[in-house]
């Protein structure tokens, strides 16, 4: 996949230089359970940062936390140097969970359209046919979802990331259930979105070859 | 800002046309309820008068709670709330653009059926009139009330039940005067009064109910 093909997809971007996320003395409890305490990292722009654990570690509620979907037991979470929560931050930031927020009844391209919407970069027709086509959606974008494989189905949730403009993005596990090739062709846009600036923080179990990048790790235990 | 409010709209009623069986459901469980009534009830014509508007306000209010539970959960199993959550914008007008889309569905076709049930109770064509109208006031207070109930029960285990322990009794006032507009009616006495509280009641919780159920979504994400 040629980077610049890539590259001629994204819209204009809204990085900042001086963009910068600060995580401080953070702590989470879930249950009854301390899954991580005075836990603090900074992201600067063209940085990613790999969250490492086992299963149960608390990555999921670490990325939820950093998103505002959560509220953090202490500690906070700055962006740009204000609260990391409303409306302006949400502007700045992509998050893709777990559950990829696909619908079955809806067909790829009404499902890419849509998610567009809500994120305030309502994308064109053309445009979003153009970012199924290179996830590999080519000739499905009008099946509905429910018709498609696991994997298929994560590139539809996926395809957000071909088309996204915001600096800071959050994946929970972006890799399962893809190919290689798939992998491969996250892994160029991570790239790509690194290289103009922007900020990544995900969780993944396989190992993440990003071209031209070492992330950066924290291990939650 | 509106147009985030008509894409909701037009996103939930696409989701609704695909999952038609869902909305069927909803408007046969109210022909069916309010049907058996004169069945039971016999051929009485006086009694079958007086209780017409509560029947088919009750049977609204029972058919309401049924889609109710659906408002949410979708979105919730499948992570969409959660990136309505993160979207740059209120979410209250997101969640106002689903309650509408939610009405158009499921209560705005009890009120167009409600004139044609009417004639099984002998009702004159002036108090189906006042009976439409009424319905067409009170089902999005039903709407808007229910949703503050689904967005509490989210993700709750036997939320179904909670949920109409939860907003039945607060659909009280929805019924008492949405069922009294046409009970006055046949009584003589003008259903103006009624009507009115029962537009009142549909402005306040329009401007109200959004923001409470957007901070319970929030609660539930949590």
């Amino acid at each position: 996949m040629a980077q610049e093909a890539l590259l001629s997809l994204s819209l204009a971007p809204v990085y900042r230089p001086d963009s910068m996320l600060e995580v401080v003395h953070l702590s989470c409890l879930r249950g009854e359970r301390t899954l991580f305490t005075d836990l603090s990292f900074t992201l600067s722009p063209g940085e990613l940062l790999q969250v490492a654990g086992a299963n149960g570690s608390g990555k999921t509620s670490l990325l939820r936390m950093l998103c505002g979907l959560s509220a953090p037991l202490a500690g906070e979470i700055r962006w740009n140097n204000a609260a990391a929560r409303g409306e302006d931050f949400n502007r700045d930031l992509l998050y893709i969970g777990h559950h990829s927020a696909v619908k079955e009844e809806l067909t790829p391209l009404e499902n890419l359209l849509i998610a567009s919407t809500f994120a305030s970069a309502p994308l064109t027709e053309s445009q979003a046919l153009d970012a199924l086509n290179r996830i590999g959606l080519g000739g499905r974008e009008h099946l509905p979802t429910k018709a498609l494989s696991q994997g298929q189905k994560r590139r539809v949730g996926l395809a957000r990331l071909l088309v996204s403009n915001a600096p800071l993005w959050i994946l929970d596990e972006p890799l399962t259930a893809l190919d290689v090739l798939a992998v491969e062709l996250i892994q160029a846009r991570l790239a790509e979105h690194l290289a103009q600036q922007g900020m990544i923080v995900l969780t993944t179990h396989q190992a993440l070859q990003v071209p031209g990048i070492t992330p950066r790790q924290i291990a939650l235990s | 800002m509106g147009k985030l409010f008509i894409r909701v709209i037009r996103r939930d009623l696409l989701l609704a046309y695909r999952r038609r069986a869902d909305v069927l459901t909803t408007l046969f469980f109210f022909v069916i309820v309010v049907s058996l009534f004169p069945l039971g009830v016999g051929p009485e014509m006086k009694t079958l008068r007086l209780i017409a508007p509560g029947v088919v306000w009750v049977a609204a209010l029972l058919a309401s709670m049924l889609s109710l539970q659906r408002l949410f959960a979708a979105d919730y199993q499948d992570g969409t709330l959660e990136q309505m959550l993160l979207a740059p914008h209120p979410l209250g007008v997101i969640v106002l653009g689903k309650i509408v889309a939610h009405w158009m569905v499921s209560g705005l076709p009890l009120a167009l059926m409600a004139p044609l049930l009417g004639l099984q109770f002998d009702l004159p064509p002036e108090a189906l009139g006042i009976l439409f109208i009424a319905l067409l006031l009170g089902t999005p207070i039903l709407s808007l009330i229910g949703a503050v109930g689904a967005a509490l029960t989210l993700g709750l285990r036997g939320g179904g039940v909670l949920l109409s322990l939860l907003v039945l009794p607060l659909y009280i006032p929805a019924l008492i005067f949405g069922a009294g507009a046409v009970e006055a009616y046949i009584a003589g006495v003008s259903p103006e009064g009624h009507l009115s509280l029962l537009a009142a009641l549909l402005i306040f919780s329009g401007l109200a109910t959004p923001w409470i159920t957007a901070l319970a979504l929030r609660i539930a994400m949590e």
